[in-house]
């Protein structure tokens, strides 16, 4: 049995350390490119939002590869995601494939239901292997959060453009071969030190302004914000035009939020809530309020913009989309939204980066100006 | 005269309006809707929503803003679930916020929160403190929930017996129609009824629509499709017509349960008439990047290709339609359905 999953950023690490040290045999399909994605458009519903695309270019890669289990998540809604799995089922054995599919549904309080279905996936184990298993898994989760974070402060001050990312890179690969959890350790901190080496130390270095460089939030959905792909690396983008950018969401989070709570049945942080509530009040699916809340967050942190990201007819985050604007001009916090398509094009979205880092320059340059006169 | 309740004729108007006008009206207050969709409502909708917002969030923008100046509240509840374990689109579970900051000059909003995807408890919360606007008196807004509840359940059995909304509205005595356009609705629906109806155009035909309430029965969104396929002599059925236990029975040939309500109940309806042999054709008509639709549709697609002897179509609707194009496009499916059933 060949186990493959679909790509979300950088999540492949995790995925692929799980199951392998639960003795399953991976394919981890090629990082999502052209051909993906055309292949994704070409077979899946044309208004089906921009991940279930993606995700059918992934599997069928990876099924050309010899893969024959595709693992998959499921969900209760409202969110389109939950029905991904059967669709797309449906979608490649019109197609001709050979596959068996497994969704593992949200446990709802039957925990020993996801655990058929992870037995399913990878045999019998004993608890032991899935405690060790869990947390190797864990702990290069964790390091590639870090390491992205660190990349992000690095980006602003490199030497040479280009120097952070493709030190990110050689760090990931580092933790992605580690075998046990003192090698991820050991990855961590040589990623760490390579991406500190490629920073000019010098006061003033960095590219966009010498005092500081202005600071945006990424906002959105949780697939476009963590996939570099669909999003025209947004992220690398704003670091190299001399942003430093934070996101709202880091796989670590995402999955301690929605899997390792959900599964043990804990409170969630209600803090995202709480902080939309004067502009939307109700859960609406996906990441519709977190989006607006973290808004709410990077504007009194300080923040000098923030962008959302969404795939093109995302539900909840058409509702966030809705209030923002409502957001910026209470906070006066500049917000642009960028939404993702297979028609997307990467002119289009730089364009509107460089636009958007100008004006928040401008912003902030005049609410200093302001500042300084009243001090 | 009490207090007036606007509530706008969009989006779930057309599934519990009479329940809706029935409470309000128990508690003392007057309702008033806004008229039927027209261009001016939907320009101004389409004015105060982003671009991304479909085109019924657009048009339900349009009729809270047209309902402006004419009543002390507009009725924008948060329909969050409608039974357990589904909701009905991310859409309605943040509209009264959209409204809020989209449409500064709307009357104040009574936002009801209906969530009955757990539990019954919090609904009764809800329906209490909606009540309380207009008395203190619990049992007088427990009379009017079950005096709307009664009117909902009689709204069902006539739509189940093959009326649309307006018709089914006009027959109860209902219809925010003015009295020209009721009495000719009541004289329609009660002159022909079931497979009968229809009979101006020389198709004899069958054809099973399926599609949200809000698009197909808005005859500014829909292009008059149900009207047109009647004078085209087709009888439609919707799935508002057909009985819920056959819908969730077909709907469970799907592997897993479509956790959006509407989403599950067009499902059904879709696999009931390409699979059951009851009607000649079945068209499915839904709106620009609806996000359940996007998914269903698909689903029946598939399921249409293997059921080859029912013709199937879908037309996609949005603020850009023409109706010429729509129309060439009825026409079409229309003598296709008839050509398949002569031979």
């Amino acid at each position: 049995m060949k186990i493959t999953f679909a790509h979300m950023g950088n999540l492949y690490i995790t995925v692929k350390a799980l199951l392998e040290d639960l003795g399953a045999e991976v394919v981890v399909p090629p990082m999502p490119s052209k051909r993906t994605l055309s292949i994704g458009s070409r077979y899946s519903p044309e208004f089906a939002c921009l991940p279930l695309k993606v995700n059918i270019g992934n599997y069928v890669e990876a099924l050309e590869l010899g893969a024959d289990t595709i693992a998959m998540a499921g969900g209760v809604g409202p969110c389109r995601f939950g029905m991904y799995g059967e669709v797309q089922r449906e979608i490649l054995k019109a197609l001709g494939y050979e596959f068996d599919m497994v969704i593992i549904e949200p446990p709802q309080g039957r925990i020993r239901h996801v655990l058929e279905q992870v037995g399913r996936l990878v045999g019998r184990n004993p608890m032991r292997k899935y405690v060790g298993a869990v947390r190797l898994a864990w702990a290069k989760m964790t390091a590639v959060d870090e390491l992205e974070k660190a990349a992000q402060r690095a980006r602003p001050f490199e030497r040479r453009r280009g120097a952070a990312t493709s030190a990110l890179g050689s760090a990931l690969k580092l933790v992605d071969e580690a075998a046990g959890i003192s090698q991820v350790r050991r990855a961590l901190e040589e990623g760490q030190e390579m991406l500190r080496s490629v920073q000019d130390p010098t006061p003033g270095a960095s590219r966009r302004n010498p005092e500081s460089p202005p600071r945006i939030g990424i906002v959105g959905e949780v697939y476009v914000v963590l996939e570099p792909f669909v999003n025209f690396e947004v992220e690398r983008r704003l670091g190299e035009m001399g942003v430093l950018v934070e996101r709202s969401i880091y796989i670590g989070d995402w999955v301690k939020e929605h899997v390792f709570k959900d599964f043990m049945r804990l409170r969630k942080s209600r803090r995202p809530y709480d902080l939309a509530k004067p502009y939307l009040c109700h859960f609406v699916g996906g990441h519709g309020v977190e989006t607006v809340g973290h808004t709410v967050e990077y504007a009194r942190r300080g923040f000098d913009g923030v962008i959302q990201l969404a795939p093109f007819t995302c539900m909840p985050e058409i509702v966030a989309q809705d209030v923002l604007p409502a957001v910026s001009r209470d906070l006066g916090i500049p917000v642009m939204t960028l939404v993702f398509d297979e028609h997307s094009s990467d002119t289009g979205v730089l364009t509107r980066l460089e636009a958007f880092v100008d004006l928040v320059e401008r912003s902030r340059r005049r609410r200093r100006a302001r500042d300084g006169t009243m001090g | 005269m009490g207090e007036v309740v606007g509530i706008p004729r969009a989006l779930l108007y057309y599934h519990y309006y009479p329940m809706w006008k029935a409470f309000f009206e128990s508690l003392g207050g007057t309702v008033v809707t806004s008229g039927e969709t027209t261009r001016a409502i939907l320009d101004a909708g389409i004015k105060v929503t982003v671009d991304e917002a479909c085109l019924p969030v657009k048009v339900f923008h349009g009729h809270v803003l047209a309902l402006a100046g004419k009543c002390d509240y507009v009725f924008v509840p948060r329909l969050v679930s409608v039974e357990r374990r589904a909701f009905i689109c991310p859409k309605f579970m943040g509209l009264p916020d959209m409204i809020r900051c989209n449409c500064s000059d709307a009357p104040r909003i009574i936002d009801s929160c209906i969530n009955l995807s757990r539990t019954t408890r919090e609904y009764v919360r809800a329906v209490l403190a909606t009540g309380r606007m207009f008395t203190r008196s619990t049992l007088r807004i427990l009379a009017a929930h079950r005096r709307g509840r009664a009117a909902l359940t009689r709204y069902g059995r006539c739509l189940e017996s093959g009326m649309t909304p307006d018709e089914a509205m006009a027959f109860m005595g209902v219809a925010p129609l003015s009295d020209e356009l009721a009495q000719r609705a009541v004289a329609a629906a009660s002159s022909t009824s079931g497979v009968a109806r229809g009979g101006g155009g020389a198709a004899n035909v069958v054809i099973g629509l399926v599609g949200h309430p809000y698009i197909i029965y808005d005859s500014f969104v829909s292009m008059n499709v149900i009207r047109r396929l009647r004078e085209m002599g087709a009888t439609v059925i919707t799935a508002d017509m057909l009985p819920w236990a056959v819908t969730e029975r077909e709907a469970a040939r799907f592997p897993k349960r479509v956790f959006w309500t509407i989403g599950r109940r067009l499902l059904g309806a879709g696999f009931h008439f390409l699979r059951s042999g009851t009607v000649h054709g079945c068209l499915h008509m839904s709106a620009f990047a609806c996000g359940p639709e996007s998914l269903i549709g698909d689903i029946l697609e598939r399921e249409a290709v293997r059921h080859r002897d029912v013709p199937f179509a879908t037309i996609t609707v949005d603020e850009h339609t023409g109706e010429a194009g729509v129309l060439t496009r009825l026409e079409a499916f229309v003598d296709v359905v008839t050509r398949r059933r002569k031979q």
